[in-house]
Order: C-alpha cells, then structure tokens, then sequence
C-alpha cells in the first residue's frame, strides 16, 4: 500500500452522496449514503439529522447501520414474485417464478371474492414496518377488523400502561430527558430500545455525573456502564415499584404540590359500596360537551373549608388523605388515600421477598429517588400558563428520570407494573418536566386516545369500508368490540372481554386461532415482514405445524398464505405467494405524524426514505402493492368517484392522500400547503417530496419554549396542538393515578352497570385485573405452573448489533452473533453437574431445546437468558444448512406457548397479560441439565430449505466487498 | 513530532460494534482495502476486522462488572512489529507515528503478528498481507472532506463518543487532556512498547443521603397530620426518671 495525503480515490471515480433514513432498526436516524460506480462504498450517520447528534461528535451511526451495505447485497434477497409449485408441502420451501401482472390477478381475484362475501376472512398482519397508518387504512378500507402490526408481542404493555396513566409513552412517544437528569433509573431495557439516541443521551448524562442505576436480571450492553446494577427477578417489578412507592409515601418524599395540580391524587371517589358509583370519582354535574376528555367537573376535599370544592377552585387546598363523608352522606376518600391503602401492604421487606433485592435497597433507591428529586429541583426561566390560567414564572422540574421497555412489558402482569412505574414518576413530580420524562408530539393525548374500534359486528360488512379504526383505545365496556353474547369479533380477539384492552391486537395469536377456526376461519392470511414461521411466534414447532395443516377435504385449514418480504425466511418457506418487497435503500416511505413519527421533545418530527439505488431484480415495495391493490379493488380511498386509480405511486400517494377531503391532513407534516408554506394542516403541496430531500429527509418543527414543558397542562401547547388538529380538545390531560376506565370495566364485571357486560366464565378474571391501582401478582404462567419442576425464569435479550432477525444473513454482523449461548450462574452448573461450553437441554412445560451453556457472573442466578433470534432454521436466510446459526444457535420460542394452561378463564387462553393481551414470552420457567451424550449440535432441527429462485448462491467460499470492484 | 493516536473511554462505551463495523465498511472499500470474510454465509464464518470489541466479566455476583473492550492497533511508540519485519513492509511513520504495512513489501510471514503482545495484526487470507488499523490514513488527511470529518470511520461512528483522537504528544490536545484529567492508562506498559493509544477507565457515580436530610422542614405528610413521629405508647425517659 502506498499512503498519499490525498485518498478519495481514482479521479475519474464516478461518487454520488445521498442522504435518506436508515432501517437497519426502528430508530431511523438519518444516514448519508455514499455510492461508488452505482455500488454502496460507504453509509454513515448523517453529520447534519438530529437524531445523530453524540456527545462530542456528529454523525453517529451504529453497528447495524454501518452495516447496510451487507444487507443490500445479501444473497437472501428476494427478487421475484413466487408461487408455491403445486403439490409441494408449506414449509418446504419449493417454489416458481410468476410474474407480478399474475401474482396481482391471483390476489385481486382472491380478495375481490373476500370483500364480496365476507371481508373479516382476511387477515393483514405486519412486523415492525414502520408504516402502520398506511397498511391500517388497506385493512380499514377492505372492511376487515384483523389488522395489526407486531405490537401485540412487543411492547404494548409499556404503550398502554403508560398511555392510558399520563397520556404519552417511552421510545417514539416521550422518554428520560437525560440532557438535565442527575439521577437516572433503567429498567428492563432490551439493549436496542432504543438504539443510539438513547446511547447518546447516556453518554452525555455519564459526562455530565450523573447517576446511572440499572434494574435488570442481567448486566450486558447500557446496564454495563450503570453505577450502580440492581439485579432483580425477572416479572418482579411490579413488587419493586409498589415498595418504593410505599417507602416514598411513609418518608413524604412525593411531590404534593405536581399530584394536586396535575394528577386525580386528591379527587374524591365514592366509597359507597352499595352504590352502583362506587369506586367512581364524584361529579358535580353533568358537562356542557361530552368528548373524548375528562370534563372537569370532579371534587376535592378541601383542608380550609372542609368541604368538597370543585376541583382546581382558586384559594382551595385538598386533602390527599383521609376519608370524608359528602353532604348527601355519600362516603368519599381522595384517590391518593386509596393508593396510600393500597400500598400499604406492599413493604420493601415484602418485595425482597420476591424480587430478591434486599428491603435496604429498595429503601435507599427511595431514598435517592425522592430526595434528589426534592432537592435538586430544576427551575428554567420559562414563563408559561397553565390550562387554567394561571400564570407562571418558570418551568420547574426534578431531575429523576427514568426508561424501560421489554423487561416490564413482555410478563404478564406488565400492564399493572407499569402503571406502578408510571406512578412512581407522578409522584416525584417527573411528568413532561425538565430532567424526567418528556413528552414528544403528537403525545400527550386524552386519557385515553380518541380513535376507537367498532363496537359491534355489523361494522364488518361486504363491500364497506371498516366502519371504526381496526385498532383503538377503549375508554370503557361499551367501546368493546363484541357480538350480542360479549364473544369477539377479530380473529386475535383484541378489544374482546378476554384482552380488552389489546391496543395492538395479539398478533402472536392469529395463527393458531385461524387453524383453530376459533371464533372462525379465515380464507387469506397476508404478513408483511414478520417472522411467524420462528422468532416471532411462540410454540414455534407448533405454529409451522398449524401452517401446513389441513382438513379432511385436503384444504389447507389456513387456506391463502400470502408472505411480503425483502429477505428469504423462515416464514416465506410457507408462503403460497411470496412478493418480493425492496430494501431500505430502495424506496421511499415515511416515518408519518400519522404512525410513530421521530419526534424529539421540544417538537414534531417526521421524516422520509428517499431511495438511493434502483430496485434489485423485479422487486417492488410493500406500498406499492397495496396501492395496487387497493386500486384494483377499487377500495374508496384509491380511487376516484368513477372507480378510477387516483395515485400513480406511492409518493403520489403520498403527496395528496388526505385523511378525509380537504382535511389538510395527510401522511407527511411538513411543506404543506401549496407552496410549502404550510405545517400540520395545509393542503397538498406537489413538491413535497422535494423539500423533504433538500432538508435531510426531516421536517421538524421547534415549539416556542412556552409550550414545551408539563404539556397535559400546559395551555399554550394544548391551543396550539387543537389549532393544528393533533388533538381535537384543549383540554387538561389529568394523570390517571386512580384508573376510572379500569374501575369502570370492574364495575360491568359485577353487574353494576347498564352497558356490555362481560360472559359468565371471564367476570371473574375482569373483576380481578381491572384494578384501578396497580397491584403485584405472580405471573400467569407462573401461577400456574410447577415452579418446584421448573425453577428458572428464561429470557432473551436483544444484542446491539442484530435487530429482530433481520441480520443473520449480513456477513459482517452474523461474524458479531453467529450462534448464542444459554447464559447462566455458574452455581447451576455445579448443582447440575456440568461445565461451561457443555449441551445442556432447557426444558419448559411446553418443549425442550439443547443448546450450549455459558457461565456468568452477570445473572441474576435465578435467571437464564441468550441472544433473541440468533439461532435459525436450517437454510433460512440463505444460510448453509451447516451454518452456525442453524447447527449451533437455537431458538427460545421453542418452549414458550401461545396459550395458557387451562385455568380460570378457560382453554385456549392467550399467554397474555389479560388487560392488554401483551404476550408474556418473558414468564416462561424452565430448568436446566446436562445432556449426557454431548453430540454437538443444537435440537431441535428442520429440515433445511433449499435456495428459492432468483436468489443468489449462498456458496461462497469467500467475499471481498469492494464498492465499485475497481480494485 | 506528532503521534496520533485513539483514546477510548470504557466509562462510556456500551459495545455496541459501531466502531467494528464501520471501520469494515470503510476500509474495505478504501486504500486498505479490500477486508475479506470466509464463509461469509456458512459455518465458522471469519474475516478480517482492524478493530474488534471484546466483553469480559469482572467480579462475582452480584458485584460483577461487565467490561465493553474495543481493540485495535495501540501505534506503539516502540512498536515491536516493526523491527521483526524482514522486507521493511511494517513502518512507522515519522511524521504522525502511524504504524502502517505496505502491501507491496509485505511477504505475509506473520512474524509480526506474532511480535505484537496486543494480537491486533491480522492476515488477510486471500492476498496473504497483514493487515491493521491505520486510523484511516485516507480519511484523516483527505482535504476533500470537512474538517470536522478529517477523523477514523469508528470515532465519527462512537454513538456515546467514547473514541476520541488527536496528537498525544501535543500536551493541549483533547487526548491528552483527556489522558491527563481522566486517569488515562495505556495497555501492559511493562512490555515497554509505549502504546500511543490509551484507555480512560471507569468512573463510578455515588449519591450520599446523610440521614437528616430525609425529613425536611416541609414535609407534604404535615399537611396530613402524618409526619412520621413515635407512638405515644412508646416508653419514654419521661415515664422512668424522678429525681
């Protein structure tokens, strides 16, 4: 090599530079993509994009964003529409080439029919895509309920449970404002939620001093930089919450003055338990306008009168605790009184118990907790008014913030504990407040979120639109989804009296309910980019099973499998009809205000893709399949009033698709109007797409700073969020401390009341779980399993350097995780007799899986847990059947199940938390023994697939990536 | 003269690989280039990587640290590989202090990599060179890229900054600032290599509640009537003393 000061490379070099938005995982951070001779040389993180901004320097990126170019020319790409070859089995993945003008008459004559007759038989399903506003409106427009994205066995417990206690959630919708925070607590946080900004933003809080406690059972990734790891039991949260609740109410470390103001702490609920009311919070009269808000006409008790006031009245104080009797005799306490009871039993002796953190712990986290949040108040300069008009000088705020994810949402009792959590950050006064929790637009909104399902099954009718969103927020009974005897109306059973409150439907569950025929079966079942065939199911062996079943006439009992996807998988060997999608560097899309769009605190955000390379072979993006489709269909929203197609692509679409006409509300916020000159809310503007490139593919819009802090309140935002039609009400948004909607679901479950009232077999499991305070309860799974036979809780945990199992078939990071380990305390290996690096089967109620074992001392010992999703199907991917992924790695899907024991609720109950139906893949229990005839190799196996056509060969002794191949 | 060098702070770093593989992508399609992988699609697969990041455990449970460890060539101020090679291919480079290997010189006889106590040198399998971290020598100087971008792919990479780069022997340099402020070490210093790259170590953060400070004078339970106080049935000095 001969070094010169001057290395770009041969002058007549052909170098192009384009910025668009990475996809290598959800965090879609801004990356500028240099070409070289058409070839990718070179994918760093955008120097000029917010999310991109590091300590000290610019232009971050991550291992799977540099990674990009891997992903582009793997030879797992897709690049033709396949047919299943007649007679070949599912799974087995044998195809042939059609062309897309015959996979569309195949699908268009297939749905027609559906739509026709009876459009709920088919199924639109969808992993993490990123374009949920567009793939719900197909669903909602085709007219059928069964549409969700992957959300359902993701995070929707943390979602929900936050949503429906301050109005606003982590990750995309608000999350640790660590810029200002001097104490900050983490909790069961997958180490890719978020990815680099919240690596950037624990950086700058380690540089600033701060104090970083993690609470995992685990110690990898952030939680290795933590100054202080606190291991805990994994689904024991709950218990640590509730305790360091307890602690802060005993030591009066709470916030009075921010639960007064801003949370329902100090209205007064009925307390009369003959009464139909009971346990809702008194009203004074009935509100001029009903809505989606809560109407202000609660009542406190007030310590100066000692009378009930209406809330928030000028010069009135409220009691937090104690019990008082109403004039008309009706017996009240504040809701805070009933938190305070509550907790009361909820001892940090009690939760060592069962988290296994000691009770001194627990009470000095409380103790660090509230009185750096006390003491350490941050006051910025800020004048704003509240939402009842009072002037303020400053925006004060404590500097306690926390985050968490899977860790709490995955169990299922994830909903209560993260109403706990949610509580706990209420009552140190943290709520969109500098140095805690932060809002990012379009959140806060009500309490719960306008949109709404139908409520009844005539809502499904052929050739009609859905009438209703397929996924909404119930407010309380009546929003349910059900038929007349309270069954369900979609194939998940979402929004039914089994999972009322599933707000991202149980996707993990569509499966087996359609081989099932339970509450019906369905005709066309169509996945965009998930992985059901393996890690995005449970039962996994069970699934593929269910996949390839038929009846006794020879159908197949799920009878049309459509599969989207960029890469072959372990799903598409399944498909009938496999439709070859782009890459991300490929097409256009939008992180839309609509979906999740990437907000950042002080302001909305959206941002776009803009391809940079043409399409491999005849691949086509999802987007534009189902415009097509749409189009044929002549769905309402594709075409125009003479049924003819009114969207040339995807960025005409794009451009002027609006919410209903003339709404002036459309997928992209930014450059609306018709010159640009509009933001929110303007009519079409044709060079949208233009101006988007020209500014980093990201429109954002800083808010004045009078609008950017305690905005559930703040009366200058929640004008301006009604002015630009984000929320229809500028209304307070109270955090629910005391859940209403919970008790209001209770109150159907016994009886009281005049609306939907659940069936026999589940008022008992509704009555149970709509609590409206959170409480602690030992997992389902656990509850109902033989704890003394499986004493291990198993889990998986996502590497930093994979995302989903996107990445096996990317040559550089499968060097990173080709296969993974079962980690655990050495302890077990000496009770069970055998070394690291040893085979060892883990074995759950459910199946067993041998896999190598790998000793650590950064486990809590009553954990086991490997990498999510390394292990693959033998040839999947396009990996060699021999590949380290198939033959060492292994899948722990495999002894998780989709249902439950048979129990309270009856058979085939989701293995779900039964408020939200978030599936509980992290309750599993297990346990762990030596493997007698250490045959190497991992169990269990499939028989490997072959290469589909229009892959490349997966045989390559070697690779040498030189863009461009000058070289 | 000047000795460019990283400075990585493992009080900061994550593992997350941003700094392997965008060092791969960069590298691989530049002057050092290319980087190739084995079996890039079937068992064992293997391939060259001038930066690699190790964890390792320290401690026993439950105070157990984990440790995130990115690895690369140190540009030893006496660095042993260079003396041992036969050709002359293994150099440093006066003006700068990078270590570097001319291809066109290098016979691929290993005897270099087994010089480096640090095992950073790796041979490329199919052109049979050795191969290392030139910290991106055709970034740092290339006057066709912004300054600011003038850096290693891996340090604009470092989503938590924790790679810094600059001249250590320039005492008012950020590195050696860093170095100096910040408990800077360089790695088995008794081998007398003098690594130019160094390492910041961890830094732990403590919060102290003294116990006085628990109840302060404005206590909200006040306002309730329930500020922690004894139960009056408690004995008291009161009750036993008569004098």
């Amino acid at each position: 090599m001969t070094v010169s000061t001057k290395q770009s490379g041969p002058a007549n070099e052909n170098v192009e530079v384009k910025n668009t938005t990475c996809y290598m995982c959800a965090c879609r951070c801004g990356i500028r993509v240099t070409l070289r001779d058409g070839e990718v040389r070179y994918i760093e993180g955008n120097p000029d994009h917010p999310l991109n901004k590091g300590p000290l320097n610019k232009g971050v990126i991550c291992a799977k964003g540099a990674s990009g170019i891997m992903k582009q020319y793997s030879p797992a790409r897709l690049t033709k529409p396949l047919r299943r070859k007649a007679g070949a089995e599912r799974g087995a993945g044998e195809f042939e080439e059609i062309t897309w003008d015959e996979a569309f008459a195949l699908v268009e004559e297939r749905l027609r029919h559906i739509r026709e007759t009876d459009p709920k038989r088919f199924a639109l399903f969808t992993g993490r895509d990123q374009m949920q506003a567009v793939t719900g409106l197909f669903a909602k427009q085709f007219g059928t309920p069964n549409y969700a994205a992957h959300g359902g066995f993701c995070s929707v417990n943390m979602a929900a449970g936050m949503i429906y206690t301050i109005g606003g959630s982590f990750w995309e919708f608000g999350g640790p404002d660590l810029e200002r925070a001097k104490l900050f607590v983490m909790i069961g946080t997958a180490e890719d939620h978020h990815s680099n900004p919240l690596k950037i933003a624990i950086s700058k809080f380690k540089r600033n001093g701060g104090k970083f406690i993690s609470i995992n059972p685990v110690r990898t990734g952030y939680s290795a930089i933590a100054d202080e790891w606190v291991p805990i039991k994994p689904g024991t949260d709950g218990a640590l919450f509730l305790a360091l609740i307890n602690e802060i109410i005993n030591q009066g470390l709470f916030d009075r003055e921010f639960l007064v103001q801003y949370t329902n702490a100090a209205q007064l609920v009925n307390m009369d338990e003959r009464s139909d009311e009971f346990g809702m919070l008194v009203r004074t009269e009935i509100p001029e306008e009903e809505g989606c808000f809560d109407p202000q006409n609660k009542l406190w008790w007030d310590r100066h009168t000692d009378k009930a006031v209406i809330t928030h009245r000028d010069g009135a104080d409220p009691r937090l605790m104690g019990g008082f009797q109403l004039e008309d005799g009706t017996p009240v306490k504040p809701s805070f009184q009933l938190l305070v009871e509550r907790v009361k039993e909820y001892t940090p002796e009690w939760a060592e118990g069962i988290t296994g953190i000691p009770a001194g712990t627990i009470r000095r986290l409380a103790h660090e907790m509230g009185v750096t949040a006390r003491d350490q108040k941050i006051e910025l300069p800020i004048a704003w008014t509240d939402i009842w008009g009072k002037d303020h000088e400053s925006v004060t705020g404590s500097p306690v913030a926390f985050h968490a994810m899977r860790g709490l949402a995955a169990h299922s009792n994830g909903f209560h504990t993260i109403r706990a959590l949610s509580i706990l950050m209420t009552m140190l006064g943290t709520i969109d407040a500098p140095g805690g929790f932060r809002h990012k637009p379009p959140f806060p909104r009500p309490i719960p979120p306008c949109a709404k399902t139908p409520d009844r099954p005539e809502a499904v009718k052929p050739n009609s639109v859905l009438d209703g969103m397929p996924l909404g927020w119930p407010a309380e009974p009546d929003d349910l989804f059900v038929d007349d005897n309270g069954g369900p109306v979609r194939i998940d059973k979402a929004f039914s009296w089994e999972y009322p409150l599933a707000v991202h439907g149980l996707m993990h569950n569509v499966i087996t309910n359609a081989w099932r025929g339970d509450p019906y079966p369905i005709d066309t079942l169509l996945i965009f980019m998930a992985n059901m065939a393996w890690n995005s199911t449970m039962n996994t062996v069970e699934v593929r099973n269910m996949l390839n079943d038929k009846n006794e006439d020879g159908e197949f009992k799920i009878p049309f499998l459509i599969v989207c996807d960029a890469f072959q998988s372990e799903m598409t060997a399944f498909a009938d009809l496999v439709l070859p999608d782009t890459t991300y560097l490929e097409r256009h899309d939008v992180m839309s205000m609509l979906d999740r769009p990437i907000s950042e605190y002080d302001g909305p955000m959206d941002s776009v893709r803009i391809p940079v390379v043409p399409p491999k072979g005849e691949c086509k993006p999802f987007q534009e399949v189902l415009i097509e489709l749409g189009s044929r269909l002549q769905l309402p929203a594709f075409v125009d009033n003479n049924g003819k197609r009114k969207y040339r692509d995807y960025p005409d679409f794009i451009t002027n698709y609006e919410t209903e006409p003339g709404s002036g509300i459309g997928f992209l916020a930014g450059w609306r109007g018709k010159g640009g000159e509009k933001f929110m809310r303007g009519e079409p503007n044709p060079n949208q797409w233009a101006m988007y490139e020209k500014n980093n593919c990201i429109y954002h819009y800083e808010l004045p700073k009078s609008f950017q802090y305690l905005r559930n309140w703040n009366k200058g935002y929640l004008e301006w969020s009604q002015r630009h039609r984000l929320t229809r009400y500028a209304e307070p948004i109270l955090i629910h401390l005391y859940s209403e909607v919970l008790q209001q679901f209770r109150l159907a479950a016994q009886g009281k009341t005049i609306g939907k009232q659940p069936p026999p077999h589940l008022r008992k499991r509704i009555e149970t779980y709509f609590d409206p305070l959170p409480f602690y309860y030992e997992p389902l799974e656990a509850q109902l399993s033989d704890k003394h036979r499986y004493p291990l809780n198993a889990l998986t945990q996502r590497p930093m350097a994979m995302y989903h199992s996107w990445d096996s078939q990317n040559a550089w990071l499968r060097q990173i995780h080709a296969h993974n380990y079962l980690y655990m305390s050495p302890e077990l290996g000496r009770k069970g007799g055998f070394d690291d690096g040893d085979w060892v089967w883990a074995e759950s109620m459910w199946g067993k899986v041998r896999c190598m074992c790998r000793f650590s001392e950064a486990v809590e010992p009553g954990t086991v847990w490997t990498w999510n999703a390394i292990g693959k199907a033998a040839g999947a991917w396009n990996l060699e059947p021999t590949a380290n992924e198939a033959r060492k790695g292994f899948l722990l899907n495999h002894l998780i199940s989709e249902e439950l024991p048979s129990g309270t609720g009856g058979r085939h109950m989701s293995n779900s938390d039964p408020v939200t139906g978030q599936a509980g893949w992290y309750d599993v229990r297990v346990r762990v023994y030596k493997d007698d005839d250490q045959e190497p190799g991992s169990l269990p196996q499939f028989a490997p697939v072959a290469p589909v056509p229009g892959e490349e060969p997966r045989r390559r002794p070697w690779l040498a990536y030189f863009a461009g191949r000058r070289k | 003269m000047s000795q460019l060098a990283l400075v990585i702070d493992l009080n900061v770093c994550v593992g997350c690989h941003a700094c392997v593989t965008s060092c791969k992508e960069w590298n691989t399609s530049g002057t050092a280039g290319y980087m190739s992988d084995d079996r890039p699609y079937g068992e064992d697969p293997t391939g060259t990587f001038f930066n690699r990041v190790q964890t390792f455990e320290i401690g026993e449970y439950p105070n157990t640290d984990t440790v995130h460890f990115p690895k690369s060539c140190l540009h030893c101020e006496d660095p042993p590989c260079v003396p041992v090679c036969p050709t002359g291919a293994s150099y440093k480079r006066p003006e700068d202090g990078i270590v570097l290997v001319d291809y066109d010189k290098c016979i691929g006889c290993k005897y270099c990599s087994w010089a480096c106590p640090y095992g950073v040198r790796e041979l490329d399998e199919h052109q049979k060179v050795m191969k290392k971290c030139t910290l991106c020598v055709d970034r740092i100087y290339d006057q066709s890229l912004p300054e600011a971008e003038r850096k290693p792919a891996c340090v604009m990479a470092c989503p938590t900054s924790a790679r810094l780069f600059g001249d250590v022997h320039d005492p008012e340099s950020e590195v050696s600032i860093a170095i100096r402020e910040s408990g800077g070490f360089a790695l088995m210093p008794e081998w007398g290599t003098h690594p130019a790259n160094h390492y910041l170590p961890r830094r732990k953060t403590q919060i102290t509640i003294h116990k006085d400070e628990l109840v302060r004078a404005d206590n909200p339970l006040k306002k309730e009537g329930k500020l922690p106080k004894p139960d009056i049935n408690e004995p008291s000095l009161d009750d036993v003393t008569s004098w």
